[in-house]
């Protein structure tokens, strides 16, 4: 049943501190860095406001909030926490290490752009840089979908046999800081929907000792890889069963990718994140014009939808593949990651690759038109080509 | 209460035998006397080192505790991490125990890469205890400096060579740094004191806050001793005043040993084959001076913040 919701004008950031105030996890462990000190800040507050019964730990560095986050969720408490660029970067060694822990852990993250040089505007190359770390990786459009987006990654992140962490990411400013409608589900629906937390294994049940994070060599690590990769394939397998469950009482569709107009098109754009919507507004009014154009909204990056995404591509005629991210020496992952995916279609389509925003540059609906048009007139080129930058 | 053998023996150990630390290595009997020095459940967190990678390699354990390993640099945010989490489902009512927190570091862990994260553990509160094992370098990848290493030890990174008499630099003041901290229980301790660690291990647990040891724990390997020398050498250390037995409790100094006569440097020195070459080399014998003026400055010093902090 479709719950009641309340109608609020809130940014991305706050739809992400409301998602984690009606979770209601154990223990937040953060250290602020723009674009997500409004998420912890917002979320701070709601704890020192005695809404949420949260520890929350505020640590010295991004490096000990991602330590802290693992030390809490294997003690066998529901974690979230929330970071950005270097942030993340600085976490990296931890990434990781919680994923390989299969600690089921949420973490926020509003997009921007890693240094050098210094830059605390969106692009994607903060998470891109994470994206073999083992983590599950969701892209939101806008603030609506951080929200539903975060309390979707609590339940999937903890299903039996996944135990794997979710990064929910947001595009900086674009997203954490404009002010947009967002529906909000009652509390109690919310906490309804992820559940009591039931922990695997916990430090804390002192009556059954485990031991976590041994020195694993060339005898087992292997296979313990092999079963990662199995959580993975597992996270893909129950993802639209949570979704349903989602959609149940939201009423608003999740699918690892989202078709706009893409059915009938001949020409398409795959994108993900806020430019989503800039796509989505050029692919209406192109479509007024006759022109047949469509897009392929990208929603769960990892696991990879690679299926999906070769079924939505085959038999277009062209298709433009726009990256928030560059791979220096290699193809933009996105990209890339398409390409790959489209080896083995019946029809492929002539692909194109874009690297666009880098660094907070705006995306404009030009931008969208040029790669569309380009793609109906045949103006094909080697390698990448770069929207909005001078040249 | 002291201590006494006849009732240890009794005790079960909590870090069981069969784990691949070298033969003479004082680092496991320092983890099961300060597991036998608490009644309470403990959960222990462990850096990368000696200890971690030799006491759990897959599948195997030696830990009859809850242990977590994370990385080399955060056993102190790990710790946090689990304190935190304890806390909270406590208060929630879905632990009824008392449960206390350790964690152990080697000195790289802590003086070095890891002194961030253990500084910002402490300056938040948590409640737990950390033990150093100090055993003066990184001894895990083969016997590098660390800044635990002391002045004029040969080591795999400032080797002894032509030129050089070994590391150079003398050794950080960890204990300090951590008693700066303000509301802190701090205390040095030798594996060779083993009822005034045991004594130091259950101050520190019961403290409520946050809880700081740095017991020295001699490498038998890297320091070039015999395996069953560890106990002697760390004795040497204490009564040189090369390693000073005390304590500050929220700023407060107390030294718990004195030695009436205190030994020169040299004797704690000349049994290890990682000095040997100041005995024999030109600049050897200077180096031993400036150490030996160091040692002294640091025990005046003690001296005079335990009588400046005397509370009246
Ligand atoms: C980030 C990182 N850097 C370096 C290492 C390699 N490493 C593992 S253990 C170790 C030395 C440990 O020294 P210490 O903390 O003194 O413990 P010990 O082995 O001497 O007991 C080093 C350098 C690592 N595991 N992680
Ligand atoms: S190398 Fe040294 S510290 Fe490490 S186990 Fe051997 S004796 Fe102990
Ligand atoms: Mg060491």
């Amino acid at each position: 049943m479709i719950a009641e919701k309340t109608l609020v004008a809130i940014t991305g950031a706050m739809a992400s501190a409301h998602a984690m105030r009606q979770i209601n996890p154990d223990v937040v462990a953060a250290y602020p860095i723009t674009p997500q000190t409004p998420i912890m800040m917002n979320f701070t507050q709601f704890a020192a406001d005695g809404l949420v019964d949260t520890e929350v730990v505020t640590v010295e560095s991004e490096h000990s909030a991602m330590s802290a986050c693992v030390g809490a969720a294997a003690a066998g408490a529901r974690v979230m926490t929330a970071t950005a660029a270097n942030g993340l970067a600085l976490m990296h060694e931890i990434v990781y290490i919680a994923a390989s822990t299969r600690l089921p852990i949420v973490m926020s993250i509003a997009n921007r752009a890693l240094s050098g040089p210094i830059n605390i505007h969106c692009d994607h190359s903060d998470t891109m840089a994470e994206r073999d770390s083992g983590w599950i990786q969701i892209f939101c459009e806008n603030a609506q979908e951080v929200y539903e987006s975060t309390i979707l990654a609590m339940k999937w992140a903890e299903k039996e046999n996944v135990l794997l962490p979710v990064m929910v990411n947001q595009d900086g400013f674009i997203i954490s800081h404009a002010v947009e409608n967002v529906e909000l589900l009652p509390d109690d629906v919310v906490k309804e929907f992820v559940g009591e937390h039931i922990p695997h294994a916990p430090l804390l049940d002192v009556e059954h000792p485990v031991t976590y994070g041994p020195l694993d060599l060339y005898d087992y690590y292997f296979e313990h890889k092999r079963q990662q990769i199995e959580a993975m394939k597992e996270a893909e397998k129950v993802f639209p069963q949570i979704a349903a469950e989602l959609s149940e009482i939201t009423g608003n569709e999740y699918d690892f990718i989202e078709s706009y107009k893409l059915d009938d098109a001949e020409y398409a754009i795959v994108t993900l994140g806020s430019s989503a919507g800039t796509v989505k507004y050029v692919v209406d009014e192109m479509r007024g014009e006759g022109k047949k154009v469509g897009l392929l909204k990208i929603r769960v990056f990892r696991p990879f939808p690679v299926k999906r995404i070769a079924e939505a591509l085959d038999g277009k005629k062209a298709v433009a593949v726009l990256d928030r991210s560059a791979s220096f020496g290699a193809e933009a992952p996105i990209y890339s990651e398409v390409k790959s995916a489209l080896y083995t279609v019946k029809e492929r389509p002539i692909l194109q690759s874009y690297v666009y925003g880098l660094g907070g540059r705006d995306f404009t609906p030009e931008h969208a038109r040029t790669a569309f048009e380009r793609l109906i007139k045949g103006e094909f080129f080697e390698g990448e080509g770069y929207l909005g930058l001078r040249e | 209460m002291a201590f006494m053998l006849k009732d240890m023996v009794k005790k079960e150990w909590r870090l069981a035998s069969g784990h691949r630390l070298c033969p003479g290595c004082p680092a496991p009997t320092l983890v099961k006397l300060a597991l036998m020095a608490t009644d309470y459940d403990v959960v222990v967190a462990n850096a990368t080192g000696c200890l971690e990678v030799s006491t759990t390699i897959y599948p195997y354990s030696a830990w009859k505790v809850p242990w977590i390993h994370n990385a080399f640099e955060n056993a102190a945010a790990t710790i946090s991490g689990v304190e935190a989490a304890y806390k909270v489902l406590k208060r929630k009512g879905k632990i009824d125990r008392d449960i206390k927190f350790i964690a152990f570091g080697g000195d790289g862990g802590t003086y070095d890469i890891g002194i961030q994260a253990l500084s910002g553990a402490i300056e938040r509160g948590h409640d737990f205890l950390y033990i150093l094992y100090d055993n003066e370098g990184y001894m895990n990848t083969g016997n590098q400096r660390s800044g635990a290493t002391p002045t004029g030890a040969n080591t795999t990174t400032a080797p002894i060579g032509k030129v050089s008499l070994g590391k150079l630099q003398v050794k950080k003041n960890i204990t300090e740094i951590i008693a700066g901290h303000g509301k802190v229980y701090v205390a040095q301790a030798s594996i060779s004191h083993w009822q005034d660690f045991m004594n130091k291990v259950k101050r520190g647990i019961e403290y409520e806050g946050p809880a700081f040891i740095n017991a020295l724990s001699p490498c038998v390997r890297f320091w070039r001793v015999r395996t069953d020398q560890a106990m002697e050498v760390a004795k040497l250390g204490v009564e040189t005043n090369y390693w000073p037995l005390y304590e500050v409790v929220d700023g407060v100094y107390k030294i718990n040993y004195k030695p009436r006569k205190p030994k020169p440097l040299e004797e704690f020195l000349k049994i290890q084959g990682r000095f040997s070459h100041l005995f024999k080399r030109e600049g050897g014998k200077a180096l031993i001076e400036e150490f030996q003026n160091e040692v002294n400055r640091r025990w005046e010093r003690l001296l005079k913040l335990e009588e400046a902090t005397k509370q009246v």
